[in-house]
């Protein structure tokens, strides 16, 4: 017959509204006319518009709130007739003769307000009675309205200290009687919704109450007003009182608030100072209830004000508050077996956070949180629960972010324990997290233990942990954590070469765990990290024939072999040959020729047997070159053997102008600037010679394959050759030399068959304009290009 | 009716005033045709006193047989209509019986008047005090004048006063205590109290607490019993819970109480009665009656 829908109640809000708005009409006339009988009267028929039944708590909000609007004037004219003479004790009486019990409370709650006002009877006793006789509405809503507006126009009337209604002894008490007894009533009532009405409608119940939440913490807001409301009554009896109405209430909405609204109303001193009381009403709370989130809130909180100031740390000190937290959340923890494991993974982080903020000197007392946590973790097995893990990473960074170093972090024997639990692709975010903290805070790892430590974290991006599945994972993201981990090696530092070597070491072993596909970005910093150390070494105390064991560039250069070789396997020959080149040089710098040698020769191995690719081995090739015309260690036989195979590399490219190229660059070896036993023109020239008819070949070819002899770019290179080692005061190379190779140029520029190539021709242009320069520069360069006609 | 006293005009028009009607407090009572007048206000073993004038008509002169006044107190039983019940009678002869010429003034005085019923309003009785001046004459018809006066008689603060406590309920479906805090009360009094919830099994909507009066009349076969509800108060809205205790404050002055009346002269009584009414969602009605004793206070104005 009724149909429950939100057109009803629209319906029936407006016709409450047109009932309250014509009662209040006639109100008015009353009052404009000091009718107190027709005022009482009307004011009545106008509330009784509040006992509806048929409104949600939103709409029946609108209504009361047009009805408190009308209660003020009423209150004004009650005020007025007092002042006429009325009696305030017969106006009391007065509105007591309504039949109908909520007008009757809303009147008598109205010129109570002004009797509390007129002090014609104490405070503290009209607000007694106001409270007790509200009892009589046992209605839900209408109750908590109703209790609402007792706690509203009281709310400046409580006999409170320094308040113009204080009494002569203890009044108070009075007024935290009164407010703790409305907030007693106002709880109970809502708790009560929970339980009336179908079971069907028991998700629109919750939502209603939870629209009703604040009518009934207001009361605990109102208590933290009452500026008699210290300390000590705060703990004797405040608390007390609230957590027990809280606790034996048994809902769980109610208390999940309510201890939220204790926590957020009430100073964080009194908190710290009572948290023995306010912790042990934890685990009585209903197993359902949210207590992760209210215990961190609290924790979150006294964090704050720990952070707040440093003249409060003593007083949690004093209190032992770590150890009652530890303690509470323990309990919590026991008491509601089936917690899921991210209600206590939270609290354990928030109380992690606290502990930082509030001890943090103390490590042992982050280490027992995180062992607890290890205790926890160890009887569920791997984390499934992905805002669990979530918490597992908030919890293992609250550290880092603490302290901003990874090296007190690694102090904390439970934190790798702790890390077992998160499945790999956590294990991978919370390991970027603290290499990110590293890098961020420049962190000096600086013994071989804590490196290692700290490898056995980050573990997740350091090898494949079981059954990680590889194919998911983001090539992108994979580069970023390997890039991140070849980073993080870089800033392994300590200036003793001893512990340095081991670090070396440790990284070495961890990361050879990697794979193949890891090694390519972690063995280069590992190498430059050691390259790095054999220049400590160089320092002036080297000391070759130091003690056995201790470190040595030979040690290391072992170490390097050993290192590069893991390469073979990715396999990254380019890389590895990379690497030994510059090993190679190293140890040149270090006089080591057997070693450089034999890095040198591992190159070539790999140029021979695992270089295929004609474009690598172009690459390669001028790598190895320019390397080898820095060393300055090897003997004469060592070195030809070495040039040797070098040009003979070149001159077996398989592309022409790559030959040509590589040959001349050959010519280098020869000639090495600072060192005059190495300067050998004739072989020089010969390579450029050699270039030459490389290039001239390759014209050939290219005419023969297109028809087109191509560009001259080959020419003008090696002119720019000729011109160097000319200048460089190579007596093979002469201007006559030069001048033909320059007519050669001309010719084929001009020749038919040539192709235009702008480049080409700039640049034989530059050339040429070089030579002009010189030329015109005087003096002995001048001179010596004089002979060269352009 | 004017037209009817027009036409059998009386030979002479009779008035009777108090000695102090002045000062005496006049209160309003209901009569007969619905009018409320004002009327004086006495108690038992008052004096009664005052002027009789009797005033013939244009100046004509009026034979009589005498000339009397009676203090009736009266017993009215409605369904015994017009036959008046006389609990006091009093008699002053106020004249010899001769001729009156001109308007002739008469004293009179009752003193110490044992009055020890109230006047009384109810539904099926009245109880009144009147006093009647008769001019007798033989043919012509006596002339009679009423005068209406009410008697309210004030009862000291009872020695014994109980409070009214009680356990009552329905087995394991609703268990209720209450307690009244006396068993007496005058009429400006408050009633004050509270109901204990021990059990509630069924969904109360909402409690009343009402004030019915019973008035008995006649005796035996023919006792007509009336009861009236002359208040509904409501003390209680909504659901309460076990253990829930609702407060009671009930002012008696806004409701036309009179004080309790027991057996007055074997022909009526009058009782009060509380009734605590818890009604349900399905509006069924769960109630219990408790008399309770009411009694005129000397108010102190």
């Amino acid at each position: 017959m009724m149909v429950d829908g939100v057109e009803d109640e629209e319906k029936w809000l407006a016709a409450g509204i047109a009932g309250l708005q014509q009662n209040a009409f006639y109100m008015h006339r009353a009052l404009d006319s000091n009718n107190l009988r027709d005022a009482l009267k009307y004011s009545a028929q106008m509330l009784s518009e509040l006992r509806t039944s048929k409104l949600s708590p939103q709409k029946y909000y609108q209504l009361y709130m047009r009805a408190f609007d009308e209660l003020r004037k009423l209150e004004m004219f009650f005020k007025e007739e007092t002042r006429r003479g009325c009696s305030i004790i017969d106006l009391y009486e007065l509105v007591q003769h309504a039949g109908n019990i909520l007008p009757r409370l809303y009147l008598l709650c109205t010129v109570g307000s002004v009797y509390i006002k007129s002090k014609e009877a104490p405070a503290k006793d009209v607000l007694k009675d106001l409270v007790e006789m509200c009892r009589g509405i046992q209605h839900p809503v209408r109750g908590l309205f109703l209790r609402s507006y007792l706690s509203q126009i009281s709310r400046d009337k409580l006999p409170d200290i320094g308040s113009e209604y204080e009494g002569d002894a203890d009044t108070v008490n009075d007024a935290m009687e009164f407010v703790l007894q409305n907030f007693t009533e106002m709880n109970k009532l809502w708790v009560r919704m929970q339980h009336q009405g179908p079971a069907r409608e028991k998700d629109k119940r919750e939502k209603e109450r939870s629209e009703l939440r604040d009518l009934v913490g207001k009361n605990l807001h109102v208590l933290s007003q009452i500026e008699g409301v210290d300390l000590d009554m705060y703990k004797e009896t405040v608390l007390p009182r609230v957590l027990e109405q809280v606790v034996n209430c048994k809902d769980e909405i109610a208390q999940c608030y309510l201890m939220d609204c204790i926590i957020q109303v009430f100073p964080d001193e009194y908190h710290l100072q009572t948290l023995e009381i306010l912790l042990g009403a934890f685990p009585q709370l209903q197993p359902s209830v949210d207590i992760k989130t209210v215990l961190s809130r609290l924790m979150e909180r006294l964090s704050n004000y720990a952070a707040s100031s440093t003249e409060v740390l003593p007083e949690f000190l004093q209190v032992e508050a770590f150890s009652k937290l530890n303690n509470a959340i323990g309990k919590v923890i026991e008491a509601q077996a089936d917690m899921p494991i991210l209600g206590a993974v939270t609290l354990y982080s928030s109380l992690l956070t606290f502990t930082l903020h509030v001890h943090p000197d103390r490590l042992d007392y982050a280490d027992q949180v995180l062992g607890a946590c290890v205790k926890k973790l160890s009887g569920e097995g791997k984390l499934e629960d992905n805002r669990a893990t979530k918490q597992i990473v908030a919890l293992l960074s609250a550290p880092l972010d603490k302290y901003n170093d990874i090296v007190t972090v690694l102090k904390l024997s439970n934190y790798p324990s702790v890390m077992e639990y998160v499945d790999s692709e956590t294990n991978k975010v919370m390991a970027m997290v603290i290499i990110q903290s590293i890098m961020k805070n420049n962190t000096q790892i600086s013994t071989a233990d804590k490196v290692g430590a700290l490898f056995e974290l980050i573990k997740g991006l350091i090898r494949d942990l079981d059954g990680a599945a590889h194919d998911q994972v983001d090539e992108d993201d994979f580069k970023e954590e390997q890039n991140s981990v070849a980073r993080l090696i870089q800033m392994l530092q300590n200036d003793d070469t001893e512990e340095m070597f081991k670090i070396i070491c440790t990284v070495r072993k961890h990361i050879l765990t990697g794979g193949p596909k890891r090694l390519p970005f972690t063995v280069p910093p590992l190498v430059f990290s050691s390259l790095k150390l054999v220049r400590q070494l160089q320092g002036p105390e080297e000391n070759p024939f130091g003690e056995e064991g201790s470190t040595t560039p030979k040690k290391v250069f072992q170490l390097l072999n050993q290192t590069i070789e893991t390469l073979y396997g990715v396999p990254a020959p380019e890389l590895a040959l990379r690497l030994y080149l510059q090993c190679a040089e190293a140890a040149n710098d270090s006089d080591l020729e057997p070693v450089a040698y034999e890095f040198f020769t591992q190159a070539y191995i790999l140029y021979e047997e695992e270089i295929s690719d004609s474009r690598a081995q172009v690459t390669a090739i001028h790598l190895i070159i320019g390397t080898l015309q820095r060393m300055h260690v090897f003997g004469v036989e060592n070195r030809d053997t070495l040039t040797h195979k070098a040009t003979g590399y070149s001159a077996k490219l398989l592309k022409k102008p790559d030959q040509c190229r590589a040959v001349y660059a050959c010519s280098h070896l020869f000639w090495v600037d600072d060192q005059d036993n190495m300067k050998d023109g004739e072989r020089v020239l010969l390579c450029l010679k050699r270039a030459l008819r490389i290039a001239n070949a390759a014209q050939q070819m290219s005419n023969a394959t297109r028809g087109s002899t191509g560009s001259v770019t080959l020419f003008v290179e090696i002119l720019n050759k000729y011109l160097y080692f000319f200048e460089k005061g190579n007596t093979q190379i002469n201007a006559a030399a030069i001048q033909s190779l320059i007519e050669l140029i001309t010719a084929e520029m001009q020749s038919e068959s040539n192709s235009p190539d702008p480049a080409a021709d700039a640049f034989f242009a530059s050339t040429l304009r070089y030579i002009q320069f010189q030329k015109q520069k005087g003096g002995a360069v001048g001179e010596k290009y004089e002979p060269i006609k352009v | 009716m004017n037209y009817l006293i027009g036409a059998f005009k009386p030979a002479c028009n009779i008035s009777i005033t108090f000695a102090d009607g002045k000062n005496r407090k006049q209160v309003p009572l209901k009569k007969e045709n619905g009018q409320t007048i004002m009327v004086p206000l006495f108690q038992s073993q008052e004096n009664i006193s005052g002027k009789i004038s009797i005033e013939p008509v244009l100046g004509k002169k009026v034979e009589h047989n005498g000339v009397k006044i009676e203090l009736l107190g009266q017993i009215e039983m409605y369904f015994d209509r017009g036959n008046f019940y006389d609990f006091t009678s009093l008699v002053r002869e106020l004249d010899v019986p001769g001729e009156i010429y001109e308007r002739k003034t008469y004293p009179f005085e009752f003193s110490t008047v044992e009055m020890p019923y109230e006047t009384y309003n109810g539904v099926n009785v009245r109880l009144r005090y009147v006093l009647k001046v008769t001019v007798s004459r033989g043919y012509g018809g006596s002339v009679v004048e009423y005068q209406d006066f009410v008697v309210r008689n004030y009862t000291p603060p009872p020695s014994i006063n109980n409070s009214i406590k009680m356990e009552v309920g329905i087995e394991d479906c609703l268990h209720i205590e209450f307690e009244y805090n006396k068993s007496k009360y005058h009429l400006k009094d408050v009633i004050i109290g509270k109901i204990y919830f021990l059990l509630v099994r069924i969904k109360i909507k909402n409690m009343d607490l009402e004030i019915r009066r019973r008035e008995s009349t006649g005796s035996g076969a023919n006792t007509h019993v009336e009861t009236e509800t002359l208040a509904k108060f409501e003390l209680m809205d909504g659901a309460p819970v076990r253990g829930e205790s609702i407060p009671i404050r009930l002012f008696l002055s806004p409701y036309e109480l009179t004080p309790t009346h027991r057996n007055i002269n074997n022909k009526f009584s009058v009782k009060y009665y509380l009734n605590l009414v818890l009604v349900d969602e399905e509006d069924r009605r769960y109630f219990k009656q408790q008399e309770i004793t009411i009694y005129r206070l000397q108010e102190n104005s």
